[in-house]
């Protein structure tokens, strides 16, 4: 089986890897270039622990294959917090609300919460429900994500 | 297994046509790698389509009718605001597949070939009467979206043909087109029942109709007798119980773990009764919110 020689983006950085055609972006991201704060919680798109942008659009990393990624912009958790180790308001919310419990499913929740105020900088709770609702946690109920991100929104539309 | 980015269609058809074992071709691929995954279907050659220039493009022709290329997600669909007022039912079934992260990459040609007969975004294509252009070794074809899924798990695409763009024809006046679907919750699940109703007005008077059922056949069902049942009449109470009749008789729906043949078929009813309401009334002009479309709401 050869394999494919990927020149792609990850967080800014030019980055570059060789993948088996089968392997997913997320083995590519987790096993080639180390970054494995993105999840594997299911493999088949349900779960969204695995979650990434890919130019720009929420994606499930592992129903993006790594050869996909050549010439495409990713970014992960690992980019979320500043290079400084400044924490993003979403990050520090999700402490201070204790919005997880194992972590598992957070690096996913929060990649999809730092899209969704993107988009749109004062959701509604049935917003965020819905726009979280491919992102499953075992642990907290949701209610303490949920206020967690609506703190996060409202303290990042104040800064804006 | 094969990875290949061809960058006309005739060249992704070629491999195909030429390949000796298991092929797909790649859109959004949200169906394909979890087949991948599970081992259900491992191709020999994997044609990733979205290399292809204008594949993730939304045109609106001079017409007034819209081309959709092969990679369009469903985000894509309701971030496009003329498409969203025109078609508002094609878009809101294809924004009811799976969550915010499967919007951002699956397709309404990967949901038509995925063939499911429970797919949320066929309906509204077949009630809107969207035709497919296709590619093949014989060359390029128009097919109309009704003819082309073939039972669950099937189309009618030949050896080598691949879907290329959907287009939906031009709204016109006095136009609507609505879709819902029935599920035991409120998001991430798959329809026990799909129902599609797209129609035309003269004055309050219903002039066209086509309406479809997904989930209660092995394929989408373009049911004549719902349309015969509300043209000519102002959607009454009489009107609205002969469509339902109509959707129940024309269901011929399985029981499953989602869903008894009985009650399938009553929802089918109930489903046609709701969404032709829905219709009626964006083709009045006013624009009542029906289902939720997501990709429109964010």
């Amino acid at each position: 089986m050869s394999k494919i020689h990927v020149t792609t983006t990850v967080n800014g950085d030019a980055v570059d890897f060789l993948a088996d055609p089968r392997e997913t972006l997320l083995d590519c991201l987790r096993d080639h270039l180390g970054l494995t704060g993105s999840k594997e919680g299911c493999g088949t798109g349900d779960c969204g622990a695995c979650s990434v942008r890919l130019d720009g659009v929420l994606v499930s990393s592992c129903l993006v294959l790594g050869v996909e990624a050549e010439g495409r912009s990713i970014e992960t958790i690992e980019g979320m917090a500043s290079p400084d180790g400044t924490l993003h308001p979403l990050q520090r919310k999700f402490i201070e609300h204790a919005a997880l419990q194992c972590g598992f499913c957070t690096p996913g929740i929060l990649v999809a919460a730092k899209a969704l105020l993107e988009e749109n900088p004062d959701p509604s709770e049935s917003e965020i429900r819905y726009w979280l609702a491919g992102n499953l946690c075992r642990c907290t109920g949701y209610d303490k994500i949920i206020r967690a991100v609506q703190d996060a929104a409202a303290e990042l539309r104040g800064a804006a | 297994m094969r990875y290949h980015s061809p960058l006309t269609f005739e060249a992704a058809s070629r491999v195909a046509a030429g390949a000796s074992g298991v092929t797909r071709f790649l859109a959004g691929g949200t169906d394909v790698l979890v087949q991948l995954r599970a081992g259900s279907v491992t191709p020999d050659d994997l044609i990733d389509l979205k290399r292809i220039p204008g594949v993730g493009s939304i045109t609106r022709e001079g017409d007034g009718g819209w081309t959709i290329g092969a990679a369009v997600s469903g985000a894509a669909l309701g971030a496009t605001p003329g498409l969203v007022s025109d078609w508002p039912g094609v878009v809101e079934g294809m924004g009811l597949v799976g969550s915010t992260q499967v919007q951002g990459r699956a397709t309404l040609a990967g949901n038509l070939c995925n063939g499911s007969p429970a797919a949320d975004g066929v309906p509204g294509l077949v009630a809107a009467g969207a035709t497919a252009t296709v590619v093949g070794p014989e060359g390029r074809r128009r097919m109309a979206i009704a003819d082309i899924p073939a039972g669950p798990g099937r189309t009618a695409l030949q050896p080598g043909e691949v879907i290329a763009a959907i287009h939906l024809p031009a709204r016109g006046a006095q136009g609507g087109d609505a879709y819902e679907r029935f599920i035991p919750r409120t998001e991430m699940d798959i329809a026990v029942v799909g129902c599609a109703v797209n129609l035309r007005l003269d004055g309050d008077t219903i002039v066209e109709a086509r309406v479809a059922l997904g989930a209660v056949a092995p394929t989408v069902l373009l049911v004549e007798a719902c349309a015969q049942a509300i043209v000519g009449t102002r959607l009454d109470e009489a009107a609205l119980d002969a469509l339902a009749g109509a959707a129940r008789a024309a269901a011929k729906p399985i029981s499953d773990k989602r869903g008894t043949a009985e009650f399938r078929t009553h929802v089918a009813g109930v489903l046609a009764r709701r969404v032709a309401v829905t219709a009626y009334t964006r083709a009045k002009g006013s624009r009542a919110q029906g289902h939720r479309a997501k990709g429109a709401a964010q």
